[in-house]
């Protein structure tokens, strides 16, 4: 559980989160993005961590709204490293946490605006020269420069690790839901600018961007030279094709013949 | 026997000549020795047997077939093995290389991945006079016999213990290595949560290529450099970004057709460098147990569900946590209180996603298997031989769904036990 996680670095665990503008899938106003305020709410649930909150953006009003969204989540400041709208933010934001030092660094697997590739944390870990996990659903303990983490998988699974710190770690929605953001503490919070060269990405330039088009759906094709075969194939009912029926059997024999498959499939633990 | 089809044409004068003393031999001969259903009487006019005619369908109601593919019926060793007509295609020189890393999720290549090789098809194919070869590599032991089909002309399988687990490092290590040897022109990765999203974006770092990331469709374009241009979605799924098609690419599902009409030599070859030793940051203490009840029905791996032929349903509940399933019922046996609203699955309750569905005493009404279409493997335990379910399943056990279950929870404890044994053992 989370809020059990329990520090033994003196000082506290140092924490730095990754935010990023967002934008509501329906009306199209900015937010704070719902990954990075997950990530947020991960690292505030950290026992004695010490979070701080690092965006490299534009200073805008629009922008500013969002960013005070994360600031009513509980955090006094947010660094704001400004850049231009057209930098590539993977330097900065590499140069800002090489002089932060902190022992992990939270983000939100992808952006929900512009590119969102999801690349970025990887760009990161990769010039940093640090370890990055994805789907982080939560930290059970950190001791020694290492962590221990579950991992959320498919279907409600989780996975075990241990990490080696100073890392990176991305969230996503199988995280725990952030909390609400207050009005006051937003308003109060401050917004540190900080100044770095910005470099400009020349490659999105060559990009057309566009609307997302409504991708066409896949028609189902049948292969076959025969008008009787290809009405068998649209009138047919969904079977298994091939399936195995056991009749006349006793019920050890039935059951021997579910647990091999039950097995085979790697479903029995 | 030989795959030859030997005409002997006086048999086949005699077939053709009624008035021949031989005629009905031959004619029994060539129908496979079943019975002539034509003949000639006695005073020169064809009788028919119309009892003989056409074959017994499967609900056991006589069918006369007119469309011609009865005469093929008829005969079982010609028509029983359908020829493959795919064509066989060997690239021994190839040009280039695409080289595809499949989820294998479950340990078959999932319907993603045959897109993405269907994909990597259409990128090596696109010039006739220089062919490339599509590469797959993949990681760890697999089930899957048929990456020829699927349209692998190369095959490359790193096994053995060193690849169980979670190993991302150890992975984009491997693989850098074969860009080093092999240097594929482009890379192809399924964009999927775990497995090859998280892949690629790791080797595109490393090999600090700058990926095209949820690509969904990929055009021949003269202008772009690659020689092609991709669509990929953007900003969370409302933007399509237009570019060139880089080197490395992770595609959506549905990204191009799979593999149908031909099939390919899948060789496979190995690397001539060794492994990377590589220092691992990451250490998988292995998957923590969750508790299969309260994984929702949607989500889960492996579902045992109940219907109206469950009598005994303490047998059940027991089954269920002896095996390690999750719930689920059929809206019979809802309806009739037996199992909570929110474990129904079907139409009207839950679509569920399970990998292993076993569904006992469901006889398998069109709302329910409905709800369990996306379902891999469905085992069916009935009484009914002939209900849907049993048509729809992988494994059909005919007998009665209690004495099944015990059995099969006996079996299991056994294997639980001998497995605690090896433990104890080793």
């Amino acid at each position: 559980m989370p809020h059990n996680a329990t520090s033994s670095t003196p000082g506290g665990l140092n924490v730095a989160v990754l935010v990023s503008i967002g934008r509501h899938p329906l009306t199209a106003r900015t937010r704070r993005a719902d990954q990075d305020a997950r990530a947020v709410e991960m690292a505030l649930t950290l026992d004695g961590a010490s979070v701080s909150l690092i965006h490299a953006g534009q200073q805008e009003r629009e922008h500013e709204e969002a960013l005070r969204g994360y600031l009513g989540m509980g955090i006094d400041t947010v660094n704001l490293i400004q850049q231009c709208p057209q930098a590539d933010v993977v330097p900065a934001l590499a140069d800002a946490l090489r002089q932060g030092a902190p022992q992990l660094v939270l983000s939100g697997a992808r952006a929900e605006t512009n590119e969102a590739s999801g690349v970025l944390p990887y760009l990161l870990a990769e010039a940093l020269g640090w370890p990055i996990i994805t789907n982080l659903a939560a930290v059970e303990k950190v001791e020694q420069g290492m962590a221990t983490v579950l991992q959320a998988l498919p279907r409600g699974k989780r996975r075990r690790l241990r990490i080696r710190l100073p890392a990176i770690a991305t969230v996503d929605s199988s995280a725990p839901a952030a909390r609400q953001s207050a009005f006051g503490p937003a308003r109060r919070g401050a917004l540190e600018h900080l100044d770095a060269a910005s470099d400009i990405d020349e490659a999105l330039a060559a990009w057309q961007v566009q609307p997302a088009r409504k991708r066409p759906k896949r028609l189902k094709i049948v292969k076959s030279s025969s008008a009787r075969d290809r009405f068998k194939a649209a009138a047919a009912k969904a079977d298994g094709g091939g399936g195995q029926t056991l009749t006349d059997v006793t019920p050890e024999q039935g059951a021997e013949a579910i647990f091999k498959l039950l097995k085979e499939e790697g479903v029995l633990r | 026997m030989s795959d030859l089809i030997r005409r002997d044409p006086r048999k086949e004068w005699i077939a053709r000549n009624r008035l021949h003393p031989q005629h009905q031999d031959v004619l029994a001969e060539q129908g496979g020795g079943t019975k002539a259903f034509e003949w000639m009487g006695p005073n020169g006019v064809m009788r028919k047997n119309p009892h003989a005619v056409g074959f017994i369908g499967p609900n056991g109601v006589r069918r006369i077939d007119r469309s011609g593919a009865q005469q093929a019926a008829q005969t079982p060793g010609r028509s029983a093995e359908t020829k493959d007509t795919r064509q066989r295609i060997t690239i021994d020189q190839p040009a280039f290389m695409v080289a595809v890393v499949p989820d294998m999720a479950g340990g078959r290549l999932s319907s993603h991945d045959r897109d993405l090789l269907g994909l990597a098809r259409q990128l090596a194919d696109a010039d006739p006079s220089q062919p490339g070869a599509v590469l797959a590599v993949v990681f760890g032991e697999h089930k899957e016999t048929a990456f020829g089909e699927a349209g692998a002309d190369r095959l490359l399988h790193l096994e053995g213990e060193r690849f169980s687990g979670y190993l991302p490092e150890l992975k984009v290590a491997t693989l850098q290595g074969i860009e080093r040897e092999v240097a594929p022109r482009f890379w192809l990765l399924p964009d999927s949560t775990l497995g090859g999203g998280e892949l690629g974006r790791r080797l595109a770092a490393r090999l600090g290529e700058r990926p095209a990331a949820q690509v969904w469709q990929v055009e021949n374009a003269s202008a772009s450099p690659t020689g092609w241009r991709c669509t990929a979605r953007g900003a969370a799924g409302r933007d399509d970004i237009i570019r060139a098609l880089p080197r490395v690419v992770l595609a959506l599902a549905e990204c191009a057709d799979p593999v149908s009409e031909t099939r390919h030599a899948a060789e496979p070859i190995s690397l001539s460098q060794g492994l990377p030793d590589v220092l691992g940051r990451i250490e998988d203490l292995g998957e923590v147990a969750v508790d299969p009840a309260s994984v929702s029905l949607a989500e889960a791996e492996f579902i045992l569900s109940a219907g109206n032929g469950v009598k005994e349903w303490e047998g059940y509940h027991h089954a269920a946590e002896v095996l390690g399933a999750t719930k689920g019922a059929s809206r019979v046996a809802v309806d009739d209180g037996y199992m909570p609203r929110d474990r129904q699955v079907g139409a009207t309750g839950t679509w569920v996603s399970a990998r292993v569905y076993v569904a006992v005493g469901i006889s398998g009404a069109i709302q329910h298997l409905q709800g369990i279409q996306s379902c891999e493997k469905v085992v069916a335990v009935n009484l009914d031989e002939g209900c849907d379910m049993v048509k729809r399943a992988d494994l059909a056990v005919i007998g009665d769904a209690s004495a099944v279950l015990a059995a099969l929870v006996k079996r299991v404890e056994q294997y639980r036990a001998e497995q605690q044994e090896n433990r104890n053992a080793a």
